[in-house]
């Protein structure tokens, strides 16, 4: 059903091979199959949103995508070659980042400080910050993401708005140059200007050719900034849409279940 | 108002005297609110009683809180990751007490003895961290129990005498030396030198990579301010016994551990772990390994100034290291603005801190006020500062 959907939003972008392949992915917890044999794939400069109700296993996949928690069974292509995607080591190796709905950015550092947390730019035996470095390279990389409502790059992140903190996040999971972002509810708890300015975020990830898998329950958001839409429902894939050519209804009956009515009821009472 | 070019403008209103104003009552400039402080309580103390700002009292002042200040570097350190250590009293005076028994009884030389205390504080230092970092165990209670069991350790080592005295020798040299006048302006002038050079290439560098630099003025105006400071503090030294040996050595800890803290990818990891102990795991720091070495940096230091201490008074016996040692040490850095809940301070916060005390203390004890209007005021100085701390921590939250 799934392959038959895809096909129907095949144009430029699915001709050619994805970044990310995954076929027949399962995972349980104990006697709850979170996943159950979901295919799906992301390319290169494209947005795919991932939709679908609480408990649908959006945050299972990407959890199982970043390797956080491996999938039971199931086949990963990144690039065309089978890869297992076991640990978050091995998913970052790759060129995948991902950025998770809590951001985990420290309050108390300034955005210089959080955009190189863990990487820092040393020299010497001690080893010693590279303040001017970093401080350059941080500007350098906020301006080419078009992130402009930041005052100063020191400024700690505690005096920073939701939006500015989803920036500097988005820009972090940037810097080891990943071919592959994952936004989790990039634009939950953001206001209208914020909620503009991460999509304009997300849009210019695009054009710089990242892949990007945006989980957001905001359909309008979605619709905004996808290009194609990825629906759970129950740990199973429930449609895949190309937003060109599909409505709100439509996403939101693949949601819900609606559109299958009685035959689908079985099937949930086996997920449960 | 772009990232990429901060106009002037922007530079000039971030250092004017409004914003700076603003950063104070935010706790962000926390140095110049305790300096502040300082003043008002130098000022009290002298109307009370003239002898308070002689040449002799500030001297004296300095040799007695050498040893709360440098037990109060480590605390600020843990206190930085989120952490507490209750044992570093008790471990500064079992440290104390192992560096006598072996220097006095069992014939050990003493720099060796000195080093071996060091040792001991490194050792139950690396105990804590591992019960902490292992176990999960909250740190404020592995040091609980370790402020009860080092003090039983201190007795047991001490043995029936209870009391040592320190015959002259390298640990008592420690704080009983004092430097020529004309070796104290070599060292308060190397140090200005220091401060302006470091200063001046810093700011130099960024102009270098094109970013906005701190306002040359006020780079001269700091540099002024520090001579001054530093002039003075020579000046009046030198009127009494000339610069003590402990200044020196507190302000040296002072210097080493505020490069590290500010400079070093790990200080910048001992933030983060105390600013987002999850976020500084995902971005790859080894919390653990960070967790373990700032224990037992911080038992080091406390073993550090319990030999200054014992130092000082020439004897160790079995009350060094308790009594208030512990609450001084902590309640330093606090007021002086290294917060409880982690994340926020400074290492100059043990030495601020430890002049606030001592000074209060030594005040009044030169008004000849008895135990118990000490207490009671030292209390209500403590809980003043950690309202600050907690009433500026809110202010933080709401102004967003």
């Amino acid at each position: 059903m799934s392959e038959a959907t895809v096909d129907r939003s095949a144009d430029v972008v699915a001709e050619r091979e994805p970044l990310l392949a995954l076929k027949g992915f399962s995972k349980s917890f104990g006697p709850v199959q979170a996943l159950k044999d979901v295919d799906f794939e992301v390319h290169e400069g494209e947005v795919v949103g991932l939709v679908g109700d609480n408990g649908a296993g959006k945050s299972t996949l990407i959890k199982a995508i970043a390797g956080v928690q491996p999938a039971d069974s199931g086949e990963a292509y990144y690039k065309g070659q089978p890869v297992s995607l076991t640990t978050p080591q091995a998913a970052t190796s790759l060129g995948i980042a991902t950025v998770y709905q809590d951001l985990a950015l420290c309050e108390n550092l300034d955005v210089v400080a959080n955009l190189f947390l863990g990487q820092e730019v040393t020299a010497g035996a001690l080893p010693v910050l590279e303040e001017t470095e970093m401080e350059r390279k941080a500007r350098e990389l906020l301006s080419s993401l078009g992130v402009t409502t930041l005052r100063s790059v020191r400024t700690l992140v505690e005096n920073l708005s939701g939006g500015q903190r989803q920036a500097v996040a988005i820009a972090r999971s940037l810097l080891g140059e990943p071919n592959l972002v994952i936004l989790d509810e990039p634009t939950a708890a953001l206001g209208v200007v914020q909620t503009q300015q991460i999509l304009e975020l997300i849009e210019r990830l695009r054009d710089r050719g990242h892949g990007v898998i945006v989980v957001s329950h905001n359909l309008a958001d979605v619709f905004r900034v996808a290009d194609r839409i990825t629906v759970l429902r129950l740990g199973r894939v429930a449609g895949n849409f190309d937003v060109r050519d599909a409505t709100r209804e439509q996403v939101v009956a693949a949601i819900t279940g609606a559109e299958f009515g009685a035959a689908e009821r079985p099937t949930e009472e086996q997920a449960l | 108002m772009t990232t990429q070019d901060a106009t002037v403008e922007d530079v000039r209103e971030r250092f004017s005297i409004g914003t700076s104003l603003r950063r104070v009552a935010r706790g962000e400039l926390a140095s110049v609110r305790v300096l502040l402080g300082i003043a008002v309580i130098w000022t009290i103390f002298q109307i009370a009683n003239d002898r308070f700002l002689s040449a002799v009292n500030l001297s004296n002042l300095t040799l007695q809180i050498a040893a709360v200040a440098t037990i109060s570097i480590g605390v600020v350190l843990v206190l930085l990751l989120g952490e507490i250590d209750l044992s570093v009293g008790a471990v500064s005076g079992l440290a104390a007490s192992v560096m006598a028994v072996l220097s006095v009884q069992k014939g050990v030389a003493p720099e060796l003895a000195i080093v071996i205390g060091l040792l001991v504080g490194t050792a139950i230092g690396l105990f804590n961290g591992f019960m902490v970092t292992t176990f999960g165990i909250p740190s404020f209670v592995v040091t609980l129990a370790g402020l009860l069991g080092w003090q039983g350790a201190q007795l047991a080592v001490l043995g029936d005498t209870g009391s040592i005295n320190l015959p002259p020798s390298t640990i008592t040299d420690l704080t009983g030396t004092f430097f020529d006048p004309a070796v104290g302006w070599v060292l308060g002038a190397a140090a200005i030198a220091a401060y302006a050079a470091s200063a001046i290439r810093a700011r130099t560098k960024r102009i270098r990579a094109g970013l906005e630099a701190v306002p040359l003025v006020v780079v001269v105006v700091r540099i002024a301010v520090v001579a001054a400071a530093i002039i003075a503090a020579v000046a009046i030294l030198n009127a009494d016994r000339g610069v003590p040996l402990a200044a020196v050595i507190v302000i040296t800890l002072m210097l080493v551990f505020t490069y590290i803290t500010e400079r070093t990818r790990y200080g910048r990891h001992i933030f983060a772990v105390g600013g987002n102990e999850e976020a500084a795991r995902r971005a790859g720091i080894r919390v653990n390994r960070i967790k373990l070495s700032v224990f037992a940096l911080a038992s080091t230091l406390a073993a550090a100034g319990g030999i200054l201490a014992a130092s000082r008074l020439l004897s160790v016996n079995q009350q060094s290291g308790s009594g208030d040692v512990l609450l001084l040490a902590i309640a330093g850095p606090v007021i002086a603005g290294t917060s409880l809940f982690g994340g926020r301070g400074f290492v100059w916060s043990a030495l601020l801190g430890a002049i606030v005390i001592g000074s209060i203390s030594n005040g009044m004890d030169l008004l000849g006020l008895a135990s118990d209007v000490k207490f009671m005021i030292t209390g209500a100085v403590l809980l003043i500062a950690v309202t600050v701390d907690a009433a500026t921590r809110l202010r933080r939250q709401h102004t967003r």
